[in-house]
């Protein structure tokens, strides 16, 4: 069955995982910017880093036949130093136009500080203006539930937002109910140790239905499955699901979110952008 | 449930096993500090009452248990990683 990665850190990631993915029915890869388990320390590296999102991921995937798409921010666990997320957020409309961003993302909150908070809303502005799709990273277990919880606060403070063109990822179960009541998209990540394990993302879907449910591995430099999302397909076979159902959340439910972008299209499947608008 | 059971069984028999194996070694490593007095143990423990109950949102309880329950932002970084419980006694 084809699928669409919603959450892959493939600067990370080796070319043979490029292929096993493919392998295994990855037609495309959504890539947010994340933090490189160090902190940069200019804005000309993370120009650097956007250049390596826009330029040399998607040439990698294309040589297995997969459509890497991108999306760029200071992450949270950078924002701190609010001179540099300033610098960061003035250099990143110039990358916006570019054939594989889909927006602003992943923004959010990593212990919910006061400065994460204040760069947050610097992004979600920034998206607002330049009419992008927002992806946001919801903080890890401890800081899960309050980091979503603020996070939505803030969301609905900003007039002009419309909720179904973000995506709020890495829900869990105490999470993903305040996510779709309130309009937005969201991801579960399927990670060895943290987050949701396969078996419990079926779970989730069994609970809440497919709506607005995407599915992803999220893999990066830690710990983390580049084919998770096969495993939980597995996973939903095992337990007797159609395949309609196992399809609506790898692959329709994500492909209904990117194609509000303009820009997302898989030609070799006959989706293209212009019959999108179409619609 | 019985199919449930076969298949989920064995798995979750492990996990109970590791839990066990784990809660011997700190014991055996607590040099004189018991491990009782971690935050991270006593949202266990408690992680571990609701598991033994009649609970019928055994995962939303546990969910919860192990949460940052305020909203309050922190003013300042204190880390850049979750421990993966809350600690109530942390400074804001």
């Amino acid at each position: 069955m084809n699928y669409i990665e919603m959450h892959g850190h493939m600067v990370s990631r080796t070319t043979d995982d490029y292929n096993e993915m493919a392998m295994a029915g990855c037609v495309a890869i959504s890539e947010p910017a994340f933090w490189a388990g160090w902190d940069r320390k200019s804005a000309d590296a993370f120009e650097g880093y956007f250049r390596q999102l826009t330029e040399f991921e998607p040439t990698r995937a294309a040589q297995v036949g997969i459509r890497h798409m991108t999306w760029l921010c200071l992450n949270p666990k950078e924002s701190e130093d609010r001179q540099l997320t300033a610098e960061v957020l003035r250099r990143i409309p110039k990358f916006l136009d570019g054939p594989n961003v889909l927006g602003i993302g992943e923004i959010g909150m990593n212990r919910v500080t006061v400065n994460e908070i204040a760069g947050f809303n610097d992004h979600v502005k920034l998206a607002l203006e330049y009419r992008q799709m927002i992806l946001i990273h919801t903080p890890h277990l401890e800081d899960k539930y309050k980091g979503t919880r603020v996070t939505i606060e803030n969301l609905l403070k900003h007039p002009g937002l419309e909720p179904k063109k973000v995506l709020i990822d890495h829900a869990e179960e105490h999470t993903i109910g305040l996510i779709l009541e309130n309009g937005f998209y969201t991801g579960l990540t399927l990670y060895p140790n943290t987050k949701v394990s396969p078996a419990r993302a079926a779970d989730i879907v069994e609970k809440y239905g497919p709506e607005r449910i995407t599915i992803s591995s999220a893999c990066d430099w830690g710990p983390s499955v580049p084919k998770a999302v096969p495993h939980f397909m597995l996973e939903m076979r095992r337990r007797g699901h159609s395949e309609a159902l196992i399809k609506k959340v790898v692959f329709d439910n994500p492909l209904e979110f990117l194609l509000q972008s303009g820009k997302f299209e898989l030609p070799r499947l006959g989706i293209t952008a212009a019959a999108a608008a179409r619609k | 449930m019985k199919q449930v059971m076969q298949e989920y069984f064995i798995e979750n028999r492990t996990r109970v096993v590791e839990i066990a194996a784990f809660l011997n070694r700190l014991e055996r490593a607590s040099d004189g500090v018991s491990p009782a007095e971690d935050f991270r143990m006593t949202a266990l423990q408690r992680a571990l009452a609701v598991l033994a109950s009649n609970d019928p949102d055994k995962l939303g309880q546990i969910q919860l248990i192990f949460s940052d329950p305020t909203t309050e932002p922190k003013l300042v970084l204190d880390t850049k990683s979750a421990a993966g419980a809350w600690n109530p006694a942390a400074v804001n």
